[in-house]
């Protein structure tokens, strides 16, 4: 069952195509790695995803999946790290949704909330402030927040960067479950080609004018040239 | 003796507006500044002051009401600023400085090309005996617009502060609020300017909230810090100017600094203890 299906994108900015034609699928489960150098186009793809860039050729279809209930973590190093803000607060605005007007936060968003705050063991720090956490917390905490957003769908952007391998072996524990276990379509970009980083079964790869899109193995094979 | 001087103080109808105003705007000016001081967007304020005083000296030259020819001006000039800066036409704080610089320019030119007698100072520095009925009155408007923005949209306000592409993914409608905080933005500031000038008003805005960072772990205690530092700063600073015959915008500011050095101070010492 498919989620989305890109076909003939066209992504880019001010007239000027970053990504030319794709034609690719995701299906429900999906773990899907999406890897490229610098400048490649990995943001633009996700941004055109997440209905941020529209596509100036081709469409994306949604099946099944609201395009804002997907779940969205961003780099690190895109939220100001010495934010005053509890995480409490970051992970519930992660259930804002499309709703214009909302006084309070109810009952049950803040009941899910604390369910993807236990779920990746980090409820403990529920009324720390995130400017005093780690960097392999602060990733979680941004984790628990796109899961907030979603039950289907989540698109990461490089979520190991900057993390020490401890940590980033850790988070990678809790994706793979996040995709196992609870069904949870995942996207994730990465810019590392090391194997460790290839944790999906199937790689998008936007290295120069060669677009795959396939098996991880598929594509490691490939990668070696045999 | 300090009832019998406060007694005093207040026994003028102009400090009694001046109080009902700044008070209110102190309150404004902290629960606008906190989102853009912490999205790095503090210049906004002083970009916008500028455009004001323009506007002031124009409508002094054409014989109109300053506070109602400058709210729209200001408001446009808002607006422009957030389209030069998302169509990336001029970045950020160069989109900041062509308006604003452009609307000082134009503004001193017109007056001098005139040769109207215009308070050129008062604009500046801030005039407390300025302040009219009808200063209290939009600015009373001002605070309950503020407070049901804020009432009811404070979650969407810190999602966009936070993370603006997050909130943008998950459906808040992140135009809407650039534009409802430009408009309130600038009549903050429009209004602000008669009190504090428009080389000092942008202080209002930045340094409650810088203060407020110092120690506040959570946004929620980082906005009422700011409104509560802002007022009380804003009442020693009034007081102060007039037991000691100084300026009130620069003693209000003077005062801001002061808290600011105090909490940084304090905030050092704890640290070191800490550690």
């Amino acid at each position: 069952m498919n989620l989305i299906k890109c076909q003939n994108l066209t992504l880019g900015y001010d007239g000027h195509p970053v990504l030319k034609n794709l034609n690719f699928n995701i299906a429900e489960g999906d773990f899907i790695c999406i890897v490229g150098e610098n400048g490649s186009g990995k943001t633009t793809l996700i941004r055109g995803l997440l209905g941020l860039v529209k596509p100036t050729k081709g469409k994306i279809i949604y099946d099944r999946l609201e395009r804002n209930s997907i779940g969205y973590m961003p780099q690190e190093t895109r939220v100001d790290a010495h934010f005053p803000a509890s995480v409490f607060e970051i992970v519930l605005s992660g259930t804002l949704g499309q709703k214009c007007f909302k006084p309070f936060y109810t009952a049950t968003d803040k009941k899910i909330a604390l369910q993807n705050l236990r779920l990746l063991g980090i409820e403990e720090l529920r009324d720390t402030s995130f400017a005093d956490l780690s960097g392999g917390q602060r990733q979680k905490v941004l984790l628990a927040r796109s899961l907030c957003a979603t039950s289907k769908m989540l698109i990461l952007d490089e979520p190991s960067n900057n993390l020490d391998a401890h940590s980033k072996a850790e988070l990678y524990r809790l994706i793979i479950k996040l995709n196992r276990e609870f069904k949870i379509t995942i996207l994730m970009v990465t810019h590392d080609l090391d194997h460790d980083n290839l944790i999906g079964d199937k790689i998008l790869s936007l290295r120069g004018q060669d677009f795959f899109f396939g098996s991880t193995k598929d594509f490691v094979r490939r990668l070696h040239g045999h | 003796m300090v009832i019998n001087n406060l007694i005093e103080i207040f026994s003028y109808s102009f400090m009694i507006r001046a109080l009902i105003v700044g008070v209110l705007l102190s309150f404004c000016a902290a629960l606008i500044g906190t989102p853009l001081v912490l999205r790095k967007n503090s210049m906004i304020g002083d970009g916008l002051s500028h455009v004001g005083f323009g506007a002031f000296a124009i409508a002094s030259v054409l014989g109109l009401a300053p506070i109602q020819f400058a709210i729209p001006i200001v408001i446009i000039a808002s607006f422009f600023i957030l389209q030069l800066t998302e169509s990336n036409i001029i970045h950020g704080d160069a989109a900041i400085a062509l308006v604003s610089i452009s609307a000082l320019a134009v503004g001193t030119f017109i007056v001098s090309l005139t040769g109207t007698n215009v308070d050129i100072n008062s604009y500046l520095f801030g005039s407390i005996l300025s302040i009219s009925n009808t200063d209290i009155l939009i600015t009373v408007i001002l605070t309950i617009a503020i407070s049901l923005l804020y009432l009811f949209s404070h979650h969407q306000i810190f999602s966009i502060t936070f993370d603006e592409t997050f909130a943008k993914s998950i459906g808040v409608n992140t135009k809407l609020y650039h534009l409802a905080f430009a408009v309130l933005c600038s009549i903050v500031v429009v209004l602000g300017m008669r009190l504090m000038g428009a080389l000092l008003i942008s202080g209002l805005i930045i340094f409650p909230v810088l203060s407020a960072g110092l120690f506040s772990k959570t946004y929620r205690s980082t906005i009422i810090s700011s409104a509560l530092i802002a007022i009380l700063a804003f009442l020693v600073g009034l007081i102060a100017s007039y037991s000691l015959n100084t300026p009130t915008g620069a003693t209000i500011i003077i005062v801001n600094l002061v808290f600011f050095i105090i909490l940084k101070f304090s905030n050092l010492l704890s640290s070191s203890f800490k550690s």
